[in-house]
């Protein structure tokens, strides 16, 4: 029996209504990356992760999770599941994910900053105000709940006086830059991807890094957001060969990861077809979503090395 | 027998965004799909514009199934707007079906 469509969006949808997030995290586990950074609160320009990289190793317990779940008698138990989860969090004890994997994740964002900081970009962080955008919640079709989410978004940034905003991940570019101005009368925030913002800078690689890469393009990035070029400049100037897979720049081949949170097995498979075509390819894979990347890494396990791009553009740019 | 409800394209519609009359039926965006789906969006859109709700909702695995990666959109010759099509859609399962 697969997951019971209705009752799973539901238990996303409550998490995002009672709890601010489709999965629940604490505010200081999202905001334990910038521990010891330094960077001021708030601000006119401020980093903004979205949650997206803090939230992946919970992504990745709960889908763990679920594919034990899907097409077994537990499929018929969501809808009660979503009845307890109003009151106690089960996604909290269905994703536990291990301290060393939020490193992991942690230390991307660490890596953007250190970045942004290396090319002279002046920026704040909202520390545990920051809220997750409701990306999910929008794509299931939850628009009215998303509305009244990107509102309370919004209006936090407001509060903090912020006007510039650089994201970090395809997904929350994309509802910040082009959903929210549709939604919100008066929507005022300049929003850029850190990507483009280091593309526009003048960075020089203080090392060469001599790689041969294979980029896997965000479809958010390519097809909504026509961010194809500052990934390709920024790794070749950091002097890493860069192969393009099969499909690829606005036409390139999905990861499954938005199939994830309702079809694992389904979104497993999609990413398997496109490991393929990474590794016929040749080089080493390249990321700049962590959707992708968690999936990708899933069905391609130790046989294909994955990295985000921050990584790369870390050891090439940074101090 | 398929029941005809005359109403149904104006419950799914929420926009002019909605504009699954565009699609000329050529197949390509079955034929570039990630996940597969045959039925997405050439069928699916024809039921909603005939009306054919009880069809629509027999197929809400395909509906929620959709990756959103516009895989399909840029390659469409009618610039069918599929993937905002297929989030009407699923607004309206959300609304209608499970009550959300």
């Amino acid at each position: 029996m697969p997951l019971p469509i209705g009752d799973t969006i539901g238990i996303l949808a409550d998490n995002l209504r009672l709890r601010k997030s489709v999965l629940p995290i604490s505010a200081k586990g999202a905001s334990r990356w910038a521990k010891g950074l330094g960077l001021p609160r708030g601000g006119e320009t401020v980093l903004y992760t979205g949650l997206m990289y803090q939230l992946i190793p919970y992504i990745t317990a709960m889908s763990a999770s679920q594919e034990k779940v899907e097409d077994s008698f537990l499929a018929g138990m969501v809808g009660l599941g979503r009845q307890v989860n109003r009151l106690v969090s089960i996604s909290a004890f269905m994703a536990r994910p291990p301290a060393a994997v939020k490193e992991q994740y942690d230390k991307v964002l660490r890596d953007i900053a250190g970045l942004l900081r290396t090319a002279g970009v002046e920026f704040g962080y909202l520390y545990g105000d920051e809220l997750y955008s409701g990306a999910l919640i929008y794509d299931l079709g939850g628009d009215d709940l998303f509305a009244d989410h990107a509102r309370l978004v919004y209006d936090t940034f407001r509060k903090h006086g912020v006007k510039n905003v650089i994201t970090v991940d395809p997904h929350t570019t994309n509802m910040l830059r082009s959903v929210y101005p549709s939604l919100i009368k008066g929507y005022d925030l300049k929003v850029r991807s850190y990507l483009e913002v280091l593309a526009q800078a003048d960075l020089r690689p203080v090392r060469e890094l001599g790689t041969e890469v294979v980029l896997h393009d965000s479809c958010v990035y390519a097809r909504y957001e026509n961010v194809l070029d500052p990934q390709r400049t920024l790794l070749a100037r950091a002097g890493c060969a860069v192969r393009e897979p099969g499909e690829s720049g606005v036409f390139t081949h999905c990861c499954g990861g938005p199939a994830e949170s309702l079809f694992p097995r389904k979104a497993r498979q999609v990413a398997g077809e496109r490991v393929e075509q990474l590794q016929e390819a040749g080089g080493r894979g390249v990321t700049m979503c962590p959707i992708c990347l968690v999936n990708l890494r899933k069905a391609s396990g130790p046989d294909l090395d994955l990295q985000d791009i921050s990584g790369y553009l870390s050891r090439a740019y940074g101090a | 027998m398929a029941r005809v409800n005359p109403g149904f394209l104006e419950e799914v519609r929420r926009s002019d965004e909605f504009n699954a009359s565009s699609c000329m039926n050529c197949g390509v965006c079955s034929a570039v799909c990630h996940m597969g789906i045959e039925l997405l969006p050439r069928k699916l859109f024809r039921y909603v514009l005939l009306g054919l709700k009880d069809k629509v909702l027999e197929n809400k695995e395909t509906v929620f199934s959709c990756l959103l990666c516009k895989q399909c959109e840029v390659n469409c010759p009618a610039q069918v707007h599929i993937a905002e099509n297929v989030r009407s859609l699923r607004y309206y399962m959300n609304k209608k079906v499970f009550k959300h």
